[in-house]
């Protein structure tokens, strides 16, 4: 029989990895603020309501710190639940929750407890939502033992990464960025999981690496595309789990082709590909011809102009000067 | 406040055995200090001295199935739920035989077995987690409670605030019980809250509060139990504040020069619980010293116990970090 396949959008993919999790499992649940009626502040959530009730499908008041609490306490007593947080700008209120407790509940029980909860969230830049509606913040979570750190930028990768986000017993930061939610792949009706932990080849090259995540990743592909017209052979990586990071595939890549640029959204300085790099001087060292290039944000609050958003947030321009500095032909 | 009709009280014999178990955490808790002034306990400590009949009064009342979440003052909370003497004291000497396998702590207890989901060390940490179990069993349609112990110091959190809001506005089968010992750390009721009833904070969310005198063990036991009952009978959650003393430092090592000398042991000598119990019970001498001594040697059981025990490979390091 020919497979059925559908075109998901990247919001679709991700409330069906959440229905088809709540019509199999009764301990899965969903709660967040306007998530009910509403759908959600990016209807991510919507029809839910409909066919879960309320109970599971539950509206929550602007508690981040107690519905990520309860969600914890839930987990530990064996549901997996699902807290949205509706913009990753607001997980600082939750912060104390995740790093405190969700972390190290395991290692201070001795390993009696676990905590299988997922927290969604949604952010970053484009549409000058400006400084508390559109920053990248995974690069907190990264470096807290026990949490682990899920950034899809696919709907195939949103979908079977957060079926395992919500089917693993550690608690994940699951990372949705607003700007791709229309973003649309044919996808087969049965869900594929996708292991945590293991990186995606989005584009083979041999030329350079780019580590790319998130909203970079199409814009990796883009500038890939652009440096292609000048004989440059581009791979782009996707890590897809930021912690734990896939670094063999890291690895493997930048051993190829001898150069490293590693791309986010978020803020250059002392981000997440500040990581990539240490890692890839450290275990490919000999293989590298050039220095490792660090594209991401200025180091600033998020700026609400559109001409100072696109100043500060990167995207395939700065993406492609930096394969074009790494291969040193700027 | 609302009528509370379930009314419940201690069977007989019962006393005595809350009397024995009181005995058992003043025992361990004086103990503890000596040994962390020795050197052989590491970290920081928090001994629940003048606190006892909170702790066995309200864990008495819980029914099995029922959990319960602690705070830095954990000691009294764990043993009270029954987790042996021994695990207790192993885990404050750091050792593999330890109720969280030395890696918590005195400020991180846990025995998921035996109902305590572990104690936050940071203040008012575990209400969520109360909160969220309680919505678990909510969820599931089970006739469990939860039940969160916190000092009055917590009640200024902005956890204890959303997880009270949040528990009323969902009907939650938790119970909130605020151990009101006066103190936050150096500072006083007075300069930490705006107000003196702490029960008003409960009003503020429409939810039903008890106040009880936390020095007195059967009224513990049966304000608990009435708790208990109502938000296990899906009425929602109670918020019951016990009225208690701390007759000890904060932690051990600190002098207490923020508190009157006299005031403190007038206190002492006038709010003990134990011997309040000892009273209510009209035990002779000889009775009540052999029980001492029953306490004195179980102590001094799980002393050894801990100096024998085993300290954790450093290769096991990194083990449990995830699951
Ligand atoms: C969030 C947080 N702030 C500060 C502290 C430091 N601290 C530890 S115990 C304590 C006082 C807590 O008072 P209370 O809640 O009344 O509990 P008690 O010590 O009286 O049992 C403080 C300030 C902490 N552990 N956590
Ligand atoms: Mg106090």
């Amino acid at each position: 029989m020919p497979e059925t396949k559908t075109r998901f959008s990247y919001r679709e993919a991700v409330r069906d990895a959440m229905s088809q999790a709540m019509r199999r499992d009764p301990d899965v649940f969903v709660m967040g603020q306007d998530i009910a009626e509403h759908g959600g502040s990016q209807k991510v959530t919507l029809g839910m309501l409909e066919e879960f009730g309320p109970d599971r499908v539950r509206n929550a008041p602007i508690s981040e710190m107690a519905l990520t609490g309860a969600g914890i306490g839930a987990a530990m007593l064996g549901m997996r639940p699902i807290v949205e947080i509706m913009y990753e700008d607001f997980l600082t209120l939750a912060m104390e929750q995740l790093v405190n407790h969700a972390a190290k509940e395991r290692y201070m029980s001795g390993g009696q407890l676990k905590v299988p909860l997922t927290v969604r969230t949604q952010g970053g830049a484009g549409w000058s939502s400006a400084a508390q509606h559109g920053q990248q913040t995974e690069g907190w979570f990264v470096g807290v033992p026990g949490l682990k750190v899920v950034y899809p930028s696919t709907p195939r990768d949103a979908r079977g990464l957060l079926w395992s986000s919500i089917y693993d017993d550690n608690c994940v930061v699951f990372f949705e960025h607003v700007q791709l939610y229309n973003q649309r792949e044919e996808l087969p009706e049965e869900l594929e999981p996708i292991p945590l932990g293991k990186a995606r080849i989005a584009r083979a090259g041999e030329d350079v690496t780019v580590v790319a995540t998130g909203p970079l990743v199409p814009e990796a592909l883009a500038a890939a595309e652009q440096a292609e017209q000048d004989g440059i052979s581009v791979e782009v990586v996707d890590p897809r789990t930021l912690q734990p990071l896939d670094e063999e595939a890291i690895l493997e890549s930048v051993r190829k082709t001898s150069r490293c640029v590693v791309a986010h959204e978020a803020v250059r300085r002392m981000g997440f590909g500040a990581e990539v790099a240490a890692l890839v001087q450290e275990k490919a060292f000999d293989w590298l011809d050039a220095p490792v290039e660090r594209v991401g944000a200025c180091f600033s609050p998020l700026p609400f102009a559109p001409s100072l958003e696109r100043a500060c947030i990167p995207r395939r321009e700065q993406v492609y000067a930096a394969i074009k500095r790494t291969v040193g032909s700027e | 406040m609302t009528e509370l009709d379930f009314m419940t009280s201690p069977q007989s014999g019962e006393l005595g055995r809350f009397l024995q178990q009181m005995l058992l955490i003043r025992y361990f808790e004086q103990q503890v200090e000596e040994r962390y002034r020795d050197a052989e306990i590491p970290g920081f400590v928090h001994v629940a001295i003048g606190q006892e009949a909170v702790a066995v009064g309200a864990c008495a009342a819980l029914a099995p199935g029922d959990v319960i979440t602690s705070t830095h003052r954990s000691h009294a909370h764990t043993l009270a739920k029954g987790t042996p003497a021994r695990a207790v004291m192993a885990e404050l000497y750091g050792k593999v035989e330890g109720c969280s396998r030395g890696r918590g702590g005195s400020m991180h207890l846990y025995d998921v077995e035996r109902g305590n989901l572990g104690s936050s060390a940071v203040v008012g940490g575990a209400l969520g987690i109360a909160t969220g179990a309680a919505l678990a069993f909510s969820l599931r349609s089970e006739p469990r409670v939860a039940l969160a112990f916190f000092g009055d110091g917590a009640t200024a959190s902005g956890l204890f605030h959303e997880s009270m809001n949040l528990a009323q506005l969902w009907r939650l089968p938790v119970v909130f019980l605020c151990e009101n010992n006066r103190w936050a750390e150096s500072t006083p009721l007075a300069q930490h809250s705006p107000i003196a009833d702490l029960t008003q904070r409960a009003q503020a969310f429409g939810m039903t509060a008890l106040e009880v005198d936390g020095q007195d063990v059967e009224a513990v036991y049966r304000a608990t139990a009435e708790a208990l009952a109502h938000a296990r009978s899906a009425a929602g959650p109670v918020f019951v504040l016990a009225e208690t003393y701390r007759l000890a430092p904060h932690n051990v090592g600190d002098q207490q020069e923020y508190r009157d000398k006299e005031e403190y042991e007038l206190t002492r000598s006038t709010q003990d619980p134990i011997a309040k119990l000892r009273e209510r019970l009209a035990l002779s001498d000889e009775r009540f010293a052999e029980l001492e001594r029953e306490a004195e040697a179980a102590v001094a059981d799980a002393v050894e116990f801990a100096r024998h025990g085993t300290d954790p490979d450093p290769q096991t390091l990194l083990e449990d970090v995830y699951a």
